[in-house]
């Protein structure tokens, strides 16, 4: 169900580390716990953001929330499907559901993230 | 409130809605479904087919007495005298100052007794203010706890209960009417009323058939069970105020559009206030607005035109059936105008929007049962 290859948040967020580059994106748990996303509002492409900083806001029917990033960097790329079709969180919020690409700046960062193993016993405690 | 886990009411069918796999939510000191499947699936479900609701929550009253219909024609703002049996009026019970304590279903179950449906989150409030303001020889009674309610809405939903009730029933059976009918050896007051916009029902039976009557709804073709959410998705694509958000003590009927609903033929607590606003006229009136794109604006909101504050958002979410956002607020009755441009803002993020008349969609309420 999680995803051995990526990195973890404890606001659930996904890291994909891809050389220099990181993907981010939400976790199953946190899309379930949203509900039908209907909106997202995008990192700025070519923008620099800083480690849990909030960088995207994504609102469900009942709600809205902040994502945050999990690593510092420069904004490569954005996910411009979701523009449109956020659902796409929801039903693919590993692969099809990813939100940005960023060109990482500072690799030490990742010490603070969480394996696939970690972030699984974290949804467990915090049940 | 505090909403303490521990605290909150069960209806008697909790264990319906976890069999499901529903998310169970704190809603006016209640654990309530939210979601089965999904909001917007539900929601669709429910224009499409027939969305069955846990309504359990909302309070019954009953007034009992020679002079029950003249009291509750002092307690609320609907006709209530000259009402035929099996009938039942939506209207307001209000203050002195014409402020909203709850809006309510009325129905006239003979010429001596009458049934209040009442807000979940109004029920302790609605009993002491009925109680007292009603003559010594009307007899007043909280069933709350023994009844239990669903709502079966969507367009299959007449075919549904002519093939549980008989075609005559139903076919019979008008817009706000009410009969008295048997399900699967079940007693049930059936009202075609609503909060959806579409054809359906109200089930009101004693607790004890709950669950029995929930699986016959259920088991029958086309139905599934809808949540809260997409109740209030529903409701808020009608334009339907839904208490505590877009109407309160601080607001009158007039100022929340809804004069249709109050009967100034007639003497009620809060009349007066009525006419002084009426001579006045409202300086704010609730109007419905719809936002740019998917982006909604939430409860609490600002409302911004020509470059100033005129309003406050009441409710604001996803419609699913636009694939838009929409919206209830206040606005100062001066620059409301249907298409009016507006800003929403909560002062971090602003969401352009138009104001829009309600419904935002067409009401399938009135097509044919059957």
């Amino acid at each position: 169900m999680i995803p051995q290859d990526l990195k973890y948040t404890r606001e659930h967020e996904w890291v994909k580390i891809e050389g220099d580059n990181a993907v981010f994106g939400i976790t199953d748990h946190a899309q379930s716990a949203l509900g039908d996303i209907t909106f997202i509002e995008l990192p700025a492409k070519d923008g620099e953001i800083k480690q849990t900083d909030s960088i995207a806001t994504i609102e469900s029917v009942k709600a809205a929330s902040d994502i945050y990033a999990p690593l510092s960097g420069k904004v490569l790329e954005v996910n411009e499907t979701l523009q449109d079709n956020p659902e796409v969180i929801n039903s693919s919020p590993y692969e099809d559901g990813w939100i940005c690409r960023v060109n990482i700046s500072d690799s030490e960062e990742q010490d603070s993230l969480m394996s696939a193993d970690e972030y699984e016993k974290y949804l467990k405690e915090n049940e | 409130m505090s909403e303490n886990k521990s605290d909150l009411k069960r209806t008697p069918l909790y264990y319906k809605h976890v069999e499901e796999g529903a998310r169970m939510v704190p809603f006016s000191g209640w654990e309530m479904p939210v979601q089965y499947a999904g909001i917007i699936e539900e929601h669709m479900h429910t224009r499409s087919r027939a969305g069955l609701f846990d309504i359990c929550h909302m309070g019954e009253f009953f007034l009992k007495g020679p002079s029950s219909a003249k009291d509750l024609n002092r307690l609320v703002t609907c006709h209530v005298d000259d009402m035929p049996e099996g009938k039942c009026h939506y209207g307001f019970m209000l203050n002195e100052n014409g402020g909203i304590i709850d809006d309510l279903i009325v129905y006239k179950i003979s010429q001596e007794e009458f049934m209040l449906v009442v807000n979940a989150g109004t029920v302790d409030k609605d009993r002491a203010w009925i109680e007292a303001n009603i003559s010594s020889d009307t007899f007043f009674i909280d069933d709350s706890s023994n009844i239990a309610k669903v709502d079966i809405q969507g367009p299959i939903t007449g075919k549904i209960m002519a093939s549980l009730c008989g075609d005559d029933v139903i076919e019979s059976l008008k817009r706000f009417w009410f009969k008295k009918v048997e399900v699967n050896g079940a007693r049930i007051l059936l009202s075609r009323t609503g909060y959806t916009g579409e054809l359906g029902y109200e089930l009101f039976f004693p607790v004890s058939s709950a669950e029995r009557i929930w699986d016959t709804l259920l088991a029958c073709e086309g139905v599934k069970p809808a949540g809260l959410g997409a109740r209030d998705t529903l409701r808020l694509e009608m334009g339907y105020s839904l208490y505590g958000s877009d109407i309160d003590e601080e607001h009158t009927p007039l100022e929340a559009d809804h004069a249709k609903f109050v009967c100034m033929e007639k003497d009620f607590i809060g009349k007066e206030a009525l006419v002084r606003q009426e001579k006045e006229g409202v300086s704010r009136i609730l109007t419905g607005f719809i936002c740019e794109g998917r982006r909604s604006a939430r409860g609490h909101f600002g409302v911004f035109a020509d470059g100033k504050e005129v309003g406050e958002v009441t409710s604001g979410a996803f419609s699913p059936s636009l694939k838009q956002a929409i919206g209830m607020c206040y606005m100062e009755k001066g620059s409301v105008a249907d298409d009016k441009e507006i800003v929403l803002s909560d002062g971090k993020i602003e969401i352009g929007g138009r104001v829009k008349s309600v419904p935002f969609i067409t009401p399938h309420v009135h097509v044919g049962n059957l």
